[in-house]
C-alpha cells in the first residue's frame, strides 16, 4: 500500500508518523461505502502524560496539512500554525500532546482520490468515496484508539478544522474535554458552496484534468487547480486588507501596459498563490475536500435543531470569529453559540475586531492569542492539567 | 455649592469585604444558593462570576459586550459570551438557569422593558440592582443646579453615558406591576454597596438608598 506514492507523499511521510487502519474493520463512510484499509498521516509535538489527559488534536484547514510547527516536506515553509504551536507558546510540547492529522481525502499522507485503490492497484481518481467531516473525524478518532489515547483535553481548529473541531464535540462529547472552534460554522452556507463550485469547476475545466484520470494519463490540470486557488484565496482575505497589502499599485512597472500582463501587484499576488498551490496540493484532492465541507451540516443530522447536537454537552467551549471574515461570518459562530447555549453548554464566545478576513486565525493576531491562552489555562486547571508532569522522553 | 454635595467615593473604591470582594456583590451573592446555575447578564470583567464559583460552587455563564471584558473572563477560565443584553438574550430557553442576574446594567439597555421580561424567563429568580436615580442628592442637583445629575456612581455626562434608561426604585417597582413579575425580596444599598436598613421598596428607600437590589420571579 505504500508503494507508488506521489512525490509529494513520499517527503511527507518521510518526515511524519502514519498508521494503516481499518484492516479488520473498515471504515463506514457516510455515503454507504465501506474505506479499508486506509493510511492517517499524522505529527505530533511533545509527550502524552501518564495519566493521558493532555493530548491536543489540531485539526486542519482546507489547504494546510499536518505539518503544523514544523517545516513543510514540500515547501520548506514553516508550520503554518507555528505562532500557537512551539516552545514556550500557547500550545507548548513541553506541556501538551500535540497532534494534527492529516485529513481523509487529502494529499499528504492520509488515503484520498491519489492513492492506490486495492481491488485495481490503479489510483482511485474520481471512483474514490466522496467523504464527510464526519467521516474525517471518525478516520481520527480511529487513530487515536489505535495509539491509545482516550480522550483530549483540547480539540482545535479554524474553518474546515473548525468543523472539524464541532464534529468532534458533537459525536464523541466524553473525548472532547475542550474544543476551539475559529472561523467557522455549523454548515457551509450557499454562497461558500457557490465559491467552491467555481473552484472546482475551474479545476474540471482544464483539458490536463482529464475525467479527473490524470494520474493516469500523466498530466496535472495545474491551471484549473491555480485558478480555483485564486478564487478561493480572496474570500480568506478581506477588502480592507487587500487594500492596504496592494492598493492599486503596480507590479514592476510605473504605468499599464495596456494588455492582460499582471500589471497590479495584486494580481501577480494571486497568479504567485496559484502556482505554488499546485505545487503542493493534488487538483482532484481539492475537489474532494471542497465537496465534504459544501456537504457539512450538523444540525441536518440532528433533526434540523442544531442545539441538539450538542445536548448536555460536559465539553467546554470556546467559539472565535473575526469581524472582517465574509466567508464565515460572526453570525454563523453566533448560531453555534446561540445553539450550545440552548444546549446548556459550557460556552465562552469572542469576535476579534480585526481587519484581515478569514485567514486572521493563521496571522499574528494578538487578541486571538490572548482569549486561546485564557481559555486553555481555565480549562486546563479544571482538567488538573498544572499538576501533570509531562513523561520523561523515550 | 454642587461641589460640596459630591461624596468622596468613586465606583472604583468601592467598600471591599474581608476577601477583597466588592460588598455590593457579595450582598448579590448572598441572595445565590449554593450550587446553583447561574447567568450573569453584562458581567463586566467575570468578578461577580468568579465570586460565586469559588464562594458558592455555581455553575456560571456570563455575557459581555466590551471585548476587554470577555477577554479578561475568559483568561479567568469563566465561560463568557461577547453578546449584547438587548439582542442576545431571546435565545436563551425558559427557566435554563436558577438565577439571571442583571448587576447594574438594567440603566444601560435600550429596551429595559423586554429585557427584564427575558430575566425572569430565563431565571427562575432574576437578580437585578441598578443605580436609584430616586436618591435624595440626585433629586436634589436636578432641582437646585437645573442640571443633568453627574454622581460617583453616574460619573458621566449626559452626552456621554451609557446610561439611557435611568430609573427611580419606585421606577422600577412600577415596571415590574406591569410586567407582572412578583418582587421577592428587595433591599436599598448605600453608596459603599452596603446594605441599608430600610423597608423596601417604600418612599424612604427611594429617597436614601443609592441603588436598589431586587430578587424577582415571574408571578404566577
Amino acid at each position: 500500500m505504500l508503494d507508488d506514492l506521489t512525490d509529494a507523499e513520499r517527503k511527507a511521510l518521510a518526515q511524519c508518523r502514519h498508521a494503516i487502519l481499518g484492516v479488520d474493520r473498515p471504515l463506514r463512510l457516510d455515503c454507504g461505502a465501506d474505506l479499508g484499509p486506509y493510511r492517517v498521516a499524522y505529527q505530533t509535538y511533545g509527550m502524552l502524560n501518564d495519566a493521558k489527559s493532555n493530548a491536543v488534536l489540531v485539526c486542519h484547514p482546507l489547504t494546510c496539512d499536518q505539518f503544523v510547527a514544523d517545516r513543510h516536506p514540500v515547501t520548506g515553509k514553516e508550520g503554518w500554525w507555528e505562532s500557537l504551536i512551539g516552545p514556550g507558546k500557547i500550545l507548548d510540547p513541553e506541556r501538551y500532546f500535540i497532534i494534527c492529522i492529516n485529513v481523509l481525502g487529502h494529499c499528504m499522507g492520509t488515503t484520498g482520490p491519489q492513492a492506490r485503490e486495492p481491488s485495481t492497484g490503479q489510483p482511485w481518481n474520481l471512483r474514490f468515496p466522496v467523504v464527510t467531516i464526519g467521516d474525517m473525524v471518525r478516520a481520527q478518532a480511529a487513530l487515536l484508539d489505535h495509539l491509545g489515547i482516550p480522550d483530549l483535553f483540547c480539540v482545535i481548529g479554524g474553518s474546515m478544522g473548525g468543523m472539524q473541531v464541532l464534529e468532534w464535540a458533537a459525536s464523541y462529547p466524553k473525548r472532547v474535554f475542550s474544543a476551539v472552534p475559529i472561523a467557522c460554522a455549523a454548515h457551509h452556507s450557499a454562497q461558500n458552496i457557490a465559491f467552491h463550485e467555481v473552484g472546482r469547476q475551474a479545476i474540471m475545466a482544464d483539458p490536463d484534468w482529464r475525467g479527473g484520470r490524470y494520474l493516469l494519463d500523466g498530466t496535472n490540470p495545474r491551471r484549473g487547480l491555480a485558478v480555483a486557488r485564486m478564487g478561493a484565496h480572496i474570500t480568506y482575505l478581506s477588502d480592507a486588507a487587500l487594500h492596504r497589502k496592494f492598493g492599486r499599485k503596480y507590479q514592476d512597472r510605473a504605468t499599464p501596459t495596456f494588455s492582460f500582463d499582471a500589471d497590479f501587484q495584486v494580481e501577480s499576488y494571486l497568479r504567485h498563490q496559484g502556482s505554488s498551490f499546485v505545487e503542493r496540493f493534488d487538483a482532484n484532492s481539492y475537489l474532494y475536500l471542497t465537496r465534504a465541507m459544501d456537504y457539512f451540516d450538523l444540525a441536518a443530522d440532528c433533526g434540523g435543531v442544531l442545539a441538539n447536537a450538542f445536548k448536555d454537552t460536559p465539553t467546554r467551549f470556546c467559539v472565535i470569529s473575526f469581524t472582517s471574515d465574509w466567508l464565515f461570518p460572526t453570525p454563523d459562530s453566533r448560531a453555534t453559540v446561540h445553539a450550545l447555549n440552548a444546549g446548556g453548554a459550557r460556552v465562552s464566545f469572542a469576535e476579534i475586531v480585526t481587519d484581515k478576513g478569514h485567514d486572521a486565525f493563521l496571522l499574528d493576531e494578538p487578541e486571538l492569542f490572548a482569549i486561546v491562552r485564557g481559555f486553555l489555562d481555565g480549562a486546563g486547571k479544571a482538567r488538573g492539567l498544572n499538576a501533570a508532569q509531562p513523561r520523561e522522553a523515550r | 455649592m454642587l461641589s460640596r454635595l459630591k461624596r468622596d467615593l468613586t465606583m472604583a473604591d468601592v467598600a471591599r469585604g474581608p476577601g477583597g470582594s466588592r460588598i455590593d456583590l457579595l450582598v448579590v451573592s448572598t441572595m445565590v444558593e449554593p450550587g446553583s446555575r447561574v447567568l450573569d447578564v453584562g458581567c463586566g470583567d467575570g468578578e461577580l462570576l468568579q465570586l460565586l464559583e469559588t464562594d458558592k460552587q455555581i455553575d456560571g455563564r456570563g455575557v459581555e459586550i466590551s471585548q476587554r471584558g470577555v477577554n479578561e473572563c475568559v483568561a479567568r477560565g469563566l465561560s463568557v459570551i461577547q453578546g449584547d443584553a438587548d439582542t442576545d438574550l431571546g435565545f436563551y430557553p425558559d427557566k435554563g438557569f436558577d438565577y439571571a442576574i442583571l448587576s447594574q446594567t438594567l440603566q444601560a439597555t435600550w429596551d429595559p422593558k423586554t429585557v427584564l421580561g427575558h430575566l425572569v424567563r430565563i431565571g427562575k429568580r432574576a437578580v437585578v440592582s441598578f443605580p436609584n436615580f430616586g436618591v435624595w442628592h440626585v433629586r436634589l442637583k436636578l432641582l437646585v443646579g437645573g442640571k443633568m445629575p453627574v454622581t460617583d456612581a453616574l460619573d458621566q455626562s449626559w452626552y456621554e453615558t451609557p446610561n439611557v434608561h435611568l430609573c427611580t426604585i419606585d421606577d422600577f417597582v412600577d415596571l415590574c406591576r406591569v410586567l407582572n413579575i412578583e418582587i421577592e425580596y428587595a433591599q436599598v444599598l448605600d453608596a459603599a454597596g452596603r446594605p441599608k436598613s430600610l423597608r423596601a421598596p417604600g418612599f424612604f428607600a427611594n429617597l436614601l438608598g443609592e441603588q436598589g437590589l431586587f430578587v424577582l420571579k415571574r408571578a404566577r
